[in-house]
């Protein structure tokens, strides 16, 4: 070991680390690792991550399958995987906040926070990692919904941009559950909070049953609920909607892919700054 | 000499507590300090301001040159932190571990990986690198958690309570390791709830107590500073104290200490042998049966004692159940 006066720089490997965003994905991507290489070692973690998508396909096509009409041509199973999709990929978002929450509580963030790293790395590591798992769900979703009869109807271009958008709504959801994982104090409030958040979040949506069957100020809310653009966003790309049938009359459904962009962009402008300042708030609690 | 780490007036309270009550500290470049005291005297609140995880309430403190409040970042990349709870990744090999900390550090992958198989060989985890973390001993954790304060070589590094918990063949391991390091010219920085690995490890001993610094100096200065030989005496029965405790106020020079085990009692003599004498014909005559007694220089037990009124928590069950009393003596 070599002890250098103190005033010069310690070691000479650390002198030409870049600054900002550089380093933000660099050293996120380092954690990202870290946060990947827990999947392979606890896969269990997986499997209901996995499940409860095949399970949330299976009980709304069986169950209100035939119960609910969306109109048109298109049958309800078809009409309904999007939303599940759109649902699933929201819920997950809760992934993260208990990630970070339990990263929280680990011996192993003293490390991190003592170490010359990004401060938004632990959190970009997260937010990335969980990418990974959202793709899995979404093709475990996928096979099982074709399983039960939902199908690709228009391009293969269009069905990857409709993934596309889906994984990329989710990664800005999953920066709101980074800041309250960060806020709460154990892994246990993390689920009940995102809980009341996202329930109403996807149901008073498009996601489970028609827009047009809701009315009043119920229905101007599920037009502009985010997670109705996504999940009306969806069914355009995959073609699961009657094409004689007209987009709703609202900005947010006729529009529904770049309203959805617009949500994603305002996401994590306000969240990725907003957890970050709020990780480096907690480094300074405990 | 210059000071590597340098702190003064820190001040941190939290709702109701201090828990840094103005500290002043400094540590010569290579030297070992050790912040000494019981549980809550602030020792980890402490280290966590010179190690830029805690901004204090006031006061100031530079790190290797560097300004903590100034320049975290700067701070972060001279030290290595080993904390109190050790922080390795559990689902991640020994050589993952430290190869993530490399990279955190800024190094490229190959350095990186060329570092950690370094510090495994080093610290004598080679075998088990490539296991999970989860699967080590405590003793394992611990070395590998120093291993990663060591991967950048920082010039300074703080030891958060570096053997509490360990098992006594693990402690004296891990103070083979940290002696080495020391002896290779880093500046140490150690906090320790264990007297004798103060004493055993550093150059220079700040006995702290309730967020504030109340004595200083070598762990011969502190045995001076509370001057002669003691008396001590294991009980029997502990119905018998008092009436110890007043024999024992015949030869006494000061207070007679109970520990909290209440079955053993200390005192302070200038007598030497001939005190202890004078115990022993009294406990002869009033036919109380003792388990042990004897004299003995004083310790830092009784060091804390003198400078605190209270004693270390920790000090009374060290004495009787700290089986490392027996190995390392």
């Amino acid at each position: 070991m070599t002890t250098p006066a103190p005033s010069s720089p310690a070691s000479p490997l650390e002198q030409a680390r870049p600054n900002g965003v550089v380093r933000a994905l660099t050293d996120g991507w380092v954690v990202a690792k870290r946060n990947l290489i827990k999947i392979k070692r606890v896969p269990e973690v997986l499997v209901f991550v996995l499940i409860s998508p095949i399970m949330f396909v299976l009980l709304f096509a069986f169950v209100f399958g035939g119960a609910i009409d969306p109109g048109g041509e298109v049958a309800y199973r078809e009409f309904l995987i999007a939303g599940i999709f759109a649902q699933t990929v929201v819920f997950g978002a809760t992934f993260t906040g208990a990630g970070l929450a339990e990263d929280m509580q680990k011996g192993i963030i003293d490390r991190f926070r003592s170490l010359p790293m990004s401060p938004a790395a632990v959190l970009v590591g997260r937010t990335t990692s969980d990418v990974v798992y959202n793709v899995l769900s979404l093709i475990i979703m996928a096979l099982t919904g074709l399983a039960v009869g939902w199908r690709i109807r228009e391009g293969v271009v269009d069905a990857i941009l409709g993934f596309g958008l889906l994984l990329l709504f989710a990664y800005a959801v999953s920066w709101v559950m980074a800041w309250v994982g960060l806020m709460v104090p154990s892994v246990e409030v993390i689920n009940n909070a995102s809980f009341i958040v996202i329930m109403p979040l996807t149901f008073v949506s498009n996601a489970f049953v028609p827009l047009e069957s809701f009315s009043g100020f119920l229905r101007t809310l599920v037009e502009w609920n985010p997670v109705s653009a996504l999940t009306q966003a969806s069914r355009e790309l995959f073609g699961n909607i009657d094409p004689s049938i007209p987009a709703p009359d609202a900005w947010p459904q006729q529009n529904a892919e770049i309203y959805t962009l617009i949500w994603v962009a305002i996401i994590l402008l306000v969240f990725v700054p907003l957890s970050v300042r709020q990780y480096r708030l907690s480094a300074g609690k405990a | 000499m210059t000071d590597m780490i340098r702190a003064t007036g820190l001040v941190k309270r939290y709702k109701d507590v201090e828990a840094l009550a103005g500290l002043d500290l400094d540590v010569p470049e290579g030297k070992v300090l050790a912040l000494l005291g019981p549980n809550g005297a602030g020792k980890t609140t402490a280290v966590r301001v010179l190690t830029t995880l805690l901004k204090p309430d006031a006061g100031s403190a530079v790190v290797a040159g560097v300004d903590v409040l100034a320049d975290p970042d700067g701070v972060r990349s001279r030290i290595g932190l080993s904390g109190q709870y050790a922080a390795v990744d559990e689902h991640l090999t020994g050589f993952e571990n430290l190869e993530m900390v490399g990279r955190l550090y800024g190094m490229s992958r190959t350095a990186a990986r060329a570092r950690a198989r370094e510090l495994l060989e080093r610290f004598d985890l080679a075998e088990a690198g490539d296991r999970p973390s989860k699967t080590y001993s405590g003793g394992m954790r611990r070395r590998l958690d120093l291993a990663g304060a060591l991967v950048a070589a920082p010039p300074v590094l703080v030891l958060d309570e570096p053997t509490t918990g360990l098992d006594p063949r693990s402690r004296v391991g891990m103070w083979d390791v940290i002696r080495e390091l020391v002896a290779s010219g880093a500046t140490l920085l150690l906090t320790t709830q264990y007297l004798e690995e103060a004493d055993r490890l550093a150059d220079d001993i700040l006995v702290i107590d309730h967020g504030r610094a109340i004595a200083r100096g070598t762990a011969d200065q502190l045995k001076a500073q509370t001057g002669g030989e003691r008396v001590e005496v294991v009980l029997a029965h502990p119905a018998d104290r008092d009436r110890v405790r007043r024999l024992m106020a015949e030869v006494a020079t000061g207070e007679i200490g109970v520990a909290e085990n209440g079955r053993e009692l200390t005192a302070a003599v200038d007598g030497g042998v001939g005190s202890l004498r004078r115990l022993l014909e009294g406990l002869e005559r009033e036919r109380v049966e003792v388990l042990d007694v004897g004299l003995r220089r004083p310790t830092l037990d009784d060091v804390f004692l003198t400078l605190t009124g209270h004693a270390s928590e920790d000090a009374a069950a060290d004495a009787t159940t700290d089986p490392t009393a027996e190995v390392t003596r």
